[in-house]
């Protein structure tokens, strides 16, 4: 039983399609990149498989099942400027939010949820800010508090978008090895990532996006230079000047 | 009860009302369709003054919900068609208000539902209008009204406190975790349309704006935490409305309007000198960065 089963998957916002017959397999266990150019339907894809936008035509599937975002198997991490920081409210309360999906309707998070809660936030290294209110955090920790929020959800799969995206290097190698520890734990991570230079160590399997899936597979097979070179067309060679490309050698 | 004491009371009643429903109209940057919403009432009243061939206040504030609502999802249509969001809310407002205002002068008006009554209000005649519901003694309507939309907000508030708090912070997290995000917007959006309605006889459509947006924004500034930004904003409501009482009596103007100015400079006062988030507590920080 594969985790996430996508078939011919089309996303349209106002007849312009932005994902067209997308279809690819996510393999249980393992750290999988999606990767494209900016405007390529990464973030519509995650939105996409979690139901969180329509369909137009195609087919998710979660563990064999439709997928329907009730069934708390998925956990999500948002891109983080797509929320307002100034927000009122603190770390541990944003933690907190991962566990309204188990709490229920007219029921408030308990002491048990604040446990998990702390616990997750310590797990990222961010035990101390808990009562920080978010807006007063740095990029990287604003980071960290949506990993712990998506560890509090205690989820089998967890799709997270560009989570590397201005954090310190602290912060990146600190979130790599809780991927990693996630993988150990048997869980399925996709990770919408930018930074082609990484992408071979820390991913072992990744899906090539620019609106069709132009390549899916095992890292080693998939991240080539004419894959590469298929996905971002004539943006690719600006960025080879910046030889990202080291890691082809 | 005095005089004064009604007007005290239905002006501090309609500023809790306000307040925390406000809140949440700030943190989701919604200012722009409360005042939409507070115009498209008008036809919601009309409605049911028609329908019901009454002015009873229950009616109205089921008519006011229903066209608030209604007003949302013609606004949320439109804009999910790819027509720009205040694009939208201003076709929507000024439709829906266009046929409540034709449809008063047609067929409604002799009664005392008057555009200039329903837009200006006045809380000067509130204790005056007077109603009798089931077994209570008579009252003044507007504080009835009030009452009633005050148990309904806190109600709302209290049962749904989670799913308006992960909403308003992080609807695609909300979205992801099944909570029925539009469903949460629509309920926000007929407890607008409910408050506005209850709080016209007060201070009127326009008027109602301020006292919406006002004390949320003043509360905003005060706090970094939502429970204490919904108190502090139900206080700051009541402190404009008190306030705005005894200068209006003092200067010999209206009540209304005093109520919604104290609620103005409140927040003007607070934009400049609140402890953190002021604009001058924000430069003298800021200073201080430069100089270490
Ligand atoms: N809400 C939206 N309405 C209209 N177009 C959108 C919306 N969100 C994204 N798009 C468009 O869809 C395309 C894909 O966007 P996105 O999935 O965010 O790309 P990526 O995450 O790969 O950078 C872009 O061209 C973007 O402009
Ligand atoms: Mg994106």
């Amino acid at each position: 039983m594969n985790p996430v089963e996508v078939q011919n998957l089309t996303v349209a916002y106002q007849k312009k399609p932005v994902l067209k017959n997308v279809s690819f397999t996510v393999p249980e266990g393992k750290l999988i990149g999606i990767i494209g150019p900016n405007g390529a339907g990464k973030s519509t894809l995650i939105k996409a498989v979690l139901g969180m936008i329509p369909k137009a035509t195609g087919e998710v599937r979660v563990y064999d099942k439709l997928y329907r975002a009730k069934e708390r198997v998925v956990g999500y991490v948002p891109q983080r400027g797509s929320v307002d920081w100034d927000f009122p409210t603190n770390a541990l309360d944003v933690v907190l939010m991962g566990r309204y999906g188990h709490i229920g309707w007219f029921k408030r998070p308990g002491k048990k949820d604040k446990e998990l809660a702390l616990n997750c936030l310590e797990k990222v290294g961010m035990q101390e800010y808990a009562t920080r209110q978010i807006s007063q955090l740095s990029g990287g920790q604003q980071q960290r508090v949506f990993l712990a929020r998506a560890l509090a959800q205690d989820a089998k799969i967890y799709f997270m978008d560009e989570p590397f995206v201005g954090v310190d290097a602290a912060t990146e190698r600190a979130i790599i090895e809780l991927l990693n520890e996630l993988k150990q734990q048997g869980k399925t991570v996709l990770v919408v990532h930018h930074d082609l230079q990484t992408v071979k160590d820390y991913f072992d399997h990744v899906i090539l996006l620019n609106i069709n899936v132009i390549a899916e597979g095992p890292t080693e097979d998939t991240f080539t230079l004419k894959n590469l070179h298929q996905t971002y067309g004539g943006t690719l060679a600006f960025l080879e000047k910046g030889d990202i490309l080291v890691g082809q050698k | 009860m005095s005089y004064e004491a009604w007007i005290l009371i239905v002006g501090s009643l309609a500023g809790i009302c306000c307040g925390i429903t406000g809140c949440f109209l700030i943190l989701r940057r919604l200012a722009m369709l409360a005042d939409a919403i507070s115009h498209t009432v008008l036809l919601g009243m009309v409605l049911a003054f028609l329908i019901s061939q009454s002015l009873n206040g229950f009616y109205m504030l089921i008519g006011a919900a229903a066209i608030g609502v209604l007003t949302a999802v013609f606004v949320q249509l439109l804009h999910s068609s790819g027509i720009q969001e205040d694009a939208s809310i201003g076709v929507v407002f000024t439709f829906l208000f266009a046929v409540g205002v034709i449809l008063l002068s047609l067929y409604a008006d002799h009664v005392h539902l008057d555009v200039d009554h329903a837009l200006m209000g006045e809380i000067t005649f509130v204790p005056w209008d007077l109603v009798k519901w089931g077994f209570l003694p008579e009252l003044p309507k507007a504080f009835l009204m009030l009452t009633t939309v005050l148990i309904i907000n806190l109600l709302i508030i209290i049962l749904f406190y989670k799913e308006l708090k992960i909403t308003s912070f992080d609807p695609q997290m909300a979205a992801a975790i099944g909570v029925p995000v539009l469903l949460i917007h629509y309920i926000l959006m007929g407890m607008v349309s409910m408050t506005t309605v209850a709080s016209f006889d007060s201070v009127g459509a326009i008027l109602v704006v301020a006292m919406l947006i006002a004390p949320g924004a003043s509360a905003y500034l005060l706090t970094d935490k939502l429970n204490i930004m919904l108190i502090m904003s139900a206080l700051l409501g009541v402190a404009a409305a008190i306030i705005g009482y005894y200068l209006a009596s003092w200067l010999d103007v209206s009540i209304s309007g005093s109520m919604a100015t104290v609620n103005g400079v409140i927040f003007a006062i607070f934009f400049f000198f609140a402890p953190h988030k002021g604009v001058l507590s924000k430069r003298w920080s800021q200073r201080k960065l430069k100089l270490t």
